[in-house]
């Protein structure tokens, strides 16, 4: 999306487009049962080992099942292409897998499949994308043909939310024959809708696919067809929406949101991905103001996190206390908070030999630049001069990584996952992420992220977000929200992971 | 004439290779693209990986050598964001891109050439005060504005077109004619200024006195000479337009190759944009050359002093 552009056509088009709305707009989608979703990013390839997208996420798993499915609104983990599972031993998962599953190729789903997909997507050649996901997998092994067995390398808390839908099931002589390339040309799973055509990045069909087992976790769907289409200006996907040729939009801005609220349904929901400014005492030397625990303290009592999240945030964002979203397990909210307070700031700042303040650079990536303005200035009151510096991610957290930065600005997702494993453990744990290398931290963080006993691993993190909120490794800002923008006609549930789940949606 | 034309293509392909090895090099200054492509959820270890995986711990100047060999044999390698051949990809954009440009230089060149001459035979009469707030507003009116304007009017309101996409060919006349209008300007300028010294001129005098039709002073003798100009320029605009418009793709979801190199240079997918920046440039070096034939061919003057 063209950044720059988008802002300014925002500024022309808007008004433009609020006169516009008189028109009545007929609603396409409902008449011939057809979802039509515009992505303002172009999808990548539909499979779901190598993509980091939500929009190809999202097409992925409505055509392909996982061995579970989570549900968010209880946090339990449901059956899905598995109809039970149990660990026969510390690092040994059995699965017992569900008979009479059909590919939407005719295939039926067996033992064969789990086993070729994890084999193949395991091995270093295939280049999944993220270590993470299948890194604690040393085996899988075929019992009989609706058994198996997977062998853990290492313990890992996340291994049941991983299996729960981020790791797809592909039928295996198809895919141990055309691999990657081909399962994204014809992808081909066991999900609720299968692809009846493509135009990579462009535009996608999907089509209700009428064998799906009726036990599964994505059972029920009720709309016949999905068209997704690449709609980069959000400007054009508004108009779309009101002219009744679009039935979902997503990732509205919260301006933008109030002023559609009034001729289409807009809802906006929570979401896992927080902001943050990350601080890096050990980077640089030891004399750096931002060394001392007093000035990172000082520093976040002197920014006004509420009046920023109040003017940025939108709706459903609250300020943070944690370096975790409350939402996720693991996440304490029993901690010190640094309330606005630029007077004791001040003071601190002078208690710790600044005074007069200092300057110092702060990167932001993946933020917009009036949020990190309003950081700067609040600073600015209490003697702190900021120098932005705006960079593409990529080049920030290269820099950070590199330890050249004092403070980072951005954003982290957590994969959509709401454990706090998946965004403590990679800032803290000790990896190449993680600028503070406490061993304390690393050694409690360990043992919450592979301990299976739920209370050892909460009183781990407990102790490990203490911790970090006590010496204020970093001010956290806010949790994000996600807007849609929606046909009247649509009825839809938006989740906090982010995935879009259309099985569930239907019309009025 | 023949090794004119030989020398031309070969300094045009030293051009484009040039214009290459400079993009690469400036890409690699934006950040490292290895954390890019790992995303705002990849670790340093996931960025670790995929620098090994493409290649990107190796030189630049080895990793440009490795490419540009492979592509002047025809192979541009695989995009790393779609996984599939660049020569598929791009193959798929190019059609679109080239109706889109040409439908629109076309269009451009249908308003501009009349409205240029009819305004240079009565300087500052109604035709040229009208050419020239057209131009005014053609240069001055940002194109994504006019492109969403266009949209809220014609979409929206009176529901004639439709407003995004290129599924079908009515999807094309918005993006069309919103990209034509910043064409015109330049175009229709040259050729006035160009109609208006030819018409000075005492050739043009003689012509007139001789008596013959001014329709055909006009044609035949003035706009033959003032023409010249207006091919190099179509030249250069033709190849901006086919280099494909960013603001007008985005705004009209039309996929071509503008918005395609765009999104490619953000998500660091170096192959594809390589290969785009290769086949502008070339675009652009074919097109200028083929300006100069066809003004040599036009105007024997300038064939003694090209041969």
């Amino acid at each position: 999306m063209t950044l720059t552009t988008t802002t300014m056509a925002r500024l022309l088009g808007a008004s433009a487009l609020a006169l516009s709305l008189a028109a009545g707009a007929a609603h396409a989608g409902k008449a011939d049962d057809t979802l039509n979703v515009a992505f303002a990013a172009e999808p990548e390839p539909l499979d779901s080992y190598k993509i980091a997208g939500r929009q190809g996420l999202i097409l992925a798993r409505h055509i392909y099942d996982g061995l579970l499915y989570k549900d968010l609104n209880t946090g339990e983990f449901l059956p899905a292409l598995a109809e039970s599972y149990e660990y026969v031993e510390p690092l040994v998962m059995e699965f017992k897998l569900r008979e009479g599953v059909k590919f939407h190729n005719g295939a039926d789903f067996t033992a064969d499949d789990v086993v070729t997909t994890f084999d193949m997507v395991t091995d270093p050649e295939y280049g999944t994308r993220y270590a993470i996901y299948v890194d604690w997998i040393d085996s899988v092994e075929k019992i009989d043909d609706y058994t198996v067995r997977i062998n853990m390398s290492k313990p890992f808390a996340g291994a049941l939310e991983m299996l729960a839908d981020a790791l797809p099931i592909y039928p295996h002589e198809f895919f141990a024959e055309n691999g990657s390339e081909g399962i994204t040309r014809t992808p081909i799973g066991t999900g609720p809708y299968k692809l009846v055509s493509q135009e990579p990045g462009v535009r996608y069909e999907l089509e209700k696919f009428e064998d799906y087992y009726p036990e599964g976790p994505k059972a029920g769907a009720s709309i016949g067809k999905i068209v997704v289409r690449t709609i980069p200006e959000l400007n054009t996907q508004y108009a779309e929406l009101m002219s009744g040729n679009l039935d979902w939009i997503w990732r509205i801005p919260p301006d933008q949101a109030s002023r559609l609220e009034s001729r289409v349904q807009v809802i906006s929901a929570p979401i896992m991905r927080i902001a943050y400014v990350g601080f890096a005492p050990l980077a640089l030397d030891a004399e750096s103001p931002i060394a001392k625990q007093e000035v990172r303290q000082a520093l976040i009592h002197a920014v006004n996190r509420e009046a920023i999240t109040k003017a940025f945030g939108g709706a459903g964002s609250e300020v943070l206390n944690t370096p975790c979203n409350p939402a996720q397990f693991g996440c304490e909210q029993d901690v010190t908070a640094y309330e606005y307070d630029p007077e004791k700031a001040r003071q601190m700042l002078a208690d710790a030999g600044y005074a007069d303040g200092f300057e110092m650079e702060m990167v932001f990536a993946a933020m917009p630049r009036p949020v990190a303005e309003a950081v700067a200035a609040d600073l600015a009151k209490v003697g702190v001069t900021l120098i932005l510096n705006e960079q593409q991610y990529a080049a920030g957290v290269g820099q950070w990584r590199a330890k050249e930065l004092p403070a980072f600005f951005s954003n982290w997702g957590s994969y959509g996952i709401g454990d706090a494993a998946f965004i403590l453990s990679n800032f803290f744990g000790g990896g190449a992420d993680d600028l503070i290398q406490d061993p304390q931290l690393a050694e409690w963080l360990t043992t919450a992220d592979t301990a299976s006993d739920r209370e050892v691993r909460a009183e781990n993190y407990s102790m490990a977000v203490k911790e970090i909120v006590d010496q204020a490794y970093w001010m956290p800002m806010y949790n994000f929200n996600v807007n849609y923008g929606l046909s009247p006609d649509l009825s839809f549930t938006p989740y906090p992971d982010e995935f879009a789940r259309w099985w569930e949606a239907s019309w009025k | 004439m023949l090794s004119f034309l030989l020398r031309r293509l070969v300094v045009a392909l030293g051009v484009a290779v040039a214009v290459s090895a400079l993009s690469f090099a400036l890409i690699f200054l934006t950040g490292d693209p290895a954390i890019a492509i790992a995303g705002s959820g990849g670790s340093a270890g996931d960025a670790e990986a995929i620098r090994l995986a493409y290649g990107f711990d190796r030189p630049i100047v080895v990793q440009y050598a490795d490419w540009i060999g492979s592509a002047l044999t025809g192979d541009f390698g695989q995009s790393i964001y779609f996984n599939i051949p660049v020569s598929e990809i791009i193959g798929n954009r190019i059609p679109v891109t080239l109706t889109l440009g040409m439908l629109a230089f076309l269009a451009a060149l249908a308003i501009a050439l009349p409205l240029g001459v009819a305004a240079a035979m009565r300087p500052n009469g109604f035709i040229d005060r009208f050419a020239l707030v057209l131009a005014v507003s053609g240069q001055a009116v940002p194109s994504f504005w006019l492109g969403l304007m266009a949209i809220v009017v014609f979409g929206v309101w009176y529901g004639l077109v439709p407003i995004s996409g290129t599924e079908t060919w009515q999807g094309y006349i918005l993006p069309v004619l919103v990209l034509a209008y910043s064409a015109i300007p330049e175009l229709m300028r040259i050729t006035r200024s160009g109609m208006i010294e030819v018409l000075n001129t005492d050739y043009i005098r003689s012509a007139q006195a001789k008596g013959l039709p001014t329709g055909r002073v006009i044609l035949v003798h003035a706009l033959r000479n003032a023409v010249l100009p207006l091919i190099s320029l179509s030249a250069v605009q033709l190849g901006i337009l086919l280099s494909g418009s960013i603001v007008i793709e985005s705004v009209f979801a039309v996929n071509g190759l503008g918005r395609l190199a765009w999104e490619s240079l953000l998500r660091s997918d170096l192959p594809v944009v390589q290969a785009i920046i290769l086949i502008l440039s070339l675009f652009y070096v074919v097109l200028t050359t083929a300006a100069d034939l066809l003004n040599a061919w036009l105007d024997p003057r300038l064939r003694g002093g090209a041969a």
